[in-house]
């Protein structure tokens, strides 16, 4: 057997894409920069040269009328992939991403679906300050009807887009410009579709439940192994998809553990973090051993200066910090 | 018969809609002013031009972090319409803002340190490159955003306008200049806000730093019309002209013209103002859409060169006084330099503040909160942490 194939993450999300323009022809690409320049992080590298201009196409920098072009073409039973070279610039797409492709089949009474995925990065990307630092989980997963996923590792982001654009509802898809150079195994072809709705535990542990999704898994992960030289045995347990939200695998881990934290990249205040914290409350009422504590970023506007951005954001450090407290070992 | 109500004798609302009357042709003095002030302008753009070089090597050192977008090759248009408002007349741009920020008369120092996040800077290093904001100098910022200013700045001369003519009872004095890239001519908010210029008479000027390019897409591939972007705002109602870019008289004598005709009349103008960024986009851009010619071609007219010619040409400077003024300015622009690596990171508490005015009750300082568990200092916005605080 050869040895295990290594790409990139940018890589892992433009195989995800072409293989799956390659099995359908309704599948498109849309967005800015996507084809001429391969993509302003060049996640779309190489692919105009394959699937000509018609099929992966440079728009103006119009959000609102780009993404909603791609929601009438969705309604019309074609299967666009809208890239936002940011989630931060897909605000002034507000209306059709939010107000449109997710409320379609409902208004319509069951008659018309929207399968699209918006796609692009998360997060803040490195002092790129207040409006380009948007994690727009927090906001974006409070609409039903769309689903959401946030891969973590490459080849999650490829199983996870594939099965995105063959979803038949609109998928918001959120990628993270400081993970596209990250490297790691992900198979050819179909053998990877990884089902939506299930959560993948990267580190068994028996102290504490760390829940999250995104680029913080690897903070967490890196927190695990901290806690570990002192003896506290962390068990970290990756989402991948917030709608839907796996509950089941953060509670049985929860039963086991007695204690919980969740980290989340967006802000506290009604966020996807505060949901799973509520369910866990909830479901394991009997079995914790502390209230659920969570990691968040901080309640305030993203700022450029590199040391208040640093204090900003969730880290290994105020993950230890947590399950210290939540463990009782602070 | 008619039905409708009589109108009562003022009929006139103070933000009517435009009624069409027809722009007086205008016709630019193109008078030369003298040497004192084309010395400034040419002192004002090296001044940009040394700043933006040392942005470049900054953020290769890695003291300039997120997003950097230079101005080297549109210095004239900054200073030459600067140079055609009156310093009431409220500013704003997109992000690649630093040139105007310098020509409004931010100080080096204050420019460069935000660009570094230190507290010395603009915004107290939480804004960064995209966002510089400077009240004194009523310039309004830079928005990250593209077209995220245009109606901001529509909201801002509406503002004057409003002060001068609902509060003051007189006539509008002032002028809003909007600038924006030739990339956000394809976003609805800046059509939504010509639309409203059009409409209330709000003395707006839309300024297109057409250079040509947004990212990787030239003009041509991106925007309808770009042989004449003129006939986009005509459809608003709104008077519309072309500026040359490259040489800070030819701007500064058009743009002269267009604002005093917008401050006279309280109506909007839109201006295809043609310039060329010689750089990429941002730091990270190697420029494969275009060619090394066409980048000569555009760089052979560049606008400081053009001006000293012009004023060694006329006698209004000395090949020695002009070299003396690119010392001086790059010993201003080390300066800053220096300044900004010595001010310091901003405090750790900074992060909590400036985020409300008031925030729920009294503000109580910035004080860094602990993790867990609140502190005496948390400013009182934060989530509480501590049950035991809910009591
Ligand atoms: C709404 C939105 N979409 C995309 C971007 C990313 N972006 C930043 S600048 C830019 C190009 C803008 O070009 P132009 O308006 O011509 O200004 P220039 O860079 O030439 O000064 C793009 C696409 C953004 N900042 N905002
Ligand atoms: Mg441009």
């Amino acid at each position: 057997m050869s040895a295990l194939r290594e790409i990139e993450y940018r890589d892992a999300l433009r195989e995800a894409m072409a293989e799956e323009m390659r099995r359908d022809k309704r599948v498109f690409l849309l967005g800015e920069e996507v084809a001429e320049y391969n993509g302003a992080y060049k996640v779309s590298k190489g692919m105009l040269e394959e699937f000509g201009a018609s099929r992966i196409i440079d728009t103006p920098i119009s959000e609102s009328g780009f993404a909603g072009m791609a929601i009438g073409a969705a309604m019309q039973g074609l299967r666009p992939i809208v890239e936002f070279m940011s989630w931060s610039f897909s605000l002034v797409a507000a209306d059709p991403i939010l107000n449109n492709a997710p409320k379609m089949l409902y208004m319509s009474g069951g008659q018309f679906g929207c399968p699209i995925v918006f796609r692009g990065n998360d997060g803040a990307g490195g002092q790129l300050g207040s409006t380009h630092s948007w994690c727009v989980e927090g906001m974006y997963s409070n609409v039903p009807g769309l689903k959401m996923a946030i891969p973590s590792t490459p080849d999650d982001a490829k199983g996870l887009l594939k099965t995105a654009i063959r979803d038949d509802d609109p998928v918001f898809f959120l990628e993270s410009e400081r993970m596209l150079g990250m490297k790691g195994h992900v198979p050819e072809g179909d053998e990877i579709l990884v089902p939506f709705g299930k959560a993948r535990t990267r580190r068994e542990g028996t102290d504490c439940t760390i829940a999250t999704w995104g680029r913080p898994v690897h903070f967490a992960l890196e927190a695990a192994e901290a806690l570990a030289k002192d003896g506290i045995s962390c068990e970290v347990i990756d989402m991948r998809t917030i709608r839907p939200l796996d509950v089941g695998s953060v509670v049985r881990s929860v039963k086991k553990t007695s204690t919980c934290v969740v980290v989340d990249q967006s802000w506290s205040f009604g966020s996807p973090g505060s949901e799973l914290a509520s369910q866990v409350h909830r479901h394991c009422f009997d079995d914790l051993d502390n209230y659920v504590h969570r990691v968040h970023t901080a309640d305030v506007p993203a700022p450029y200066a590199f040391n208040l951005e640093q204090e900003y954001l969730p880290n290994a450090r105020k993950i230890c910090e947590a399950v210290r407290a939540a463990t009782y070992n602070a | 018969m008619n039905t409708m109500s009589t109108p009562s004798t003022d009929t006139r609302r103070l933000f009517d809609v435009h009624r069409g009357e027809a722009a007086p042709r205008i016709a630019p003095d193109r008078s030369v002013p003298p040497a004192a002030t084309l010395k400034k302008w040419l002192r004002d753009m090296m001044l940009i031009r040394e700043f933006e070089v040392r942005c470049m090597q900054a953020y290769q050192d890695k003291k300039i972090g997120g997003f950097c977008h230079v101005y080297i090759g549109q210095e004239a248009v900054a200073v030459g319409c600067v140079a055609a408002m009156k310093h009431e007349d409220p500013l704003v741009t997109a992000y690649r803002d630093h040139g105007h920020a310098l020509a409004r008369g931010m100080s080096a120092r204050a420019c460069m340190a935000e660009m570094f996040g230190r507290v010395d800077g603009c915004a107290k290093g939480k804004g960064g490159s995209m966002h510089m904001f400077d009240k004194p100098n009523n310039m309004f910022g830079g928005h990250g955003i593209v077209g995220a200013q245009t109606p901001l700045g529509l909201g801002l001369a509406f503002a004057t306008k409003y002060e001068d003519e609902v509060m003051r009872g007189g006539k509008n004095t002032r002028v809003t200049l909007c600038f924006l890239g030739d990339g956000a001519l394809n976003q609805g908010a800046l059509h939504e806000a010509m639309n409203l210029a059009g409409l209330m008479n709000i003395p707006v000027v839309f300024v297109v730093e057409n250079n040509g390019y947004s990212m990787g897409t030239s003009i041509h591939r991106g925007t309808t019309m770009a042989h004449d972007l003129k006939s986009k705002a005509i459809g608003y109602g709104i008077d519309a002209a072309v500026v040359e870019g490259m040489d800070v008289l030819e701007t500064y004598h058009g743009m002269k013209a267009v604002i005093d005709d917008a401050r006279a009349r309280s109506r909007p103008w839109f201006i295809d103002l043609r310039c060329y960024r010689y750089k990429g986009h941002s730091m990270s851009d190697p420029r494969k859409y275009r060619t090394r010619d066409e980048e000569e071609a555009w760089e052979a007219g560049d606008p400081i060169g053009t001006l000293e010619s012009f004023m060694l040409e006329k006698g209004m400077i000395t090949a020695d006084e002009s070299k003396e003024m690119l010392k001086g300015v790059k010993a201003e622009v080390r300066d800053c330099v220096a300044f900004a690596d010595a001010s310091p990171v901003p405090a750790d508490g900074e992060l909590y503040t400036d985020v409300y005015m008031e925030p729920w009750g009294p503000y109580p300082g910035s004080s860094k909160p602990s993790m867990m568990g609140g502190g005496e200092n948390t400013p009182s916005f934060r989530a509480i942490e501590r049950s035991e605080d809910l009591l």
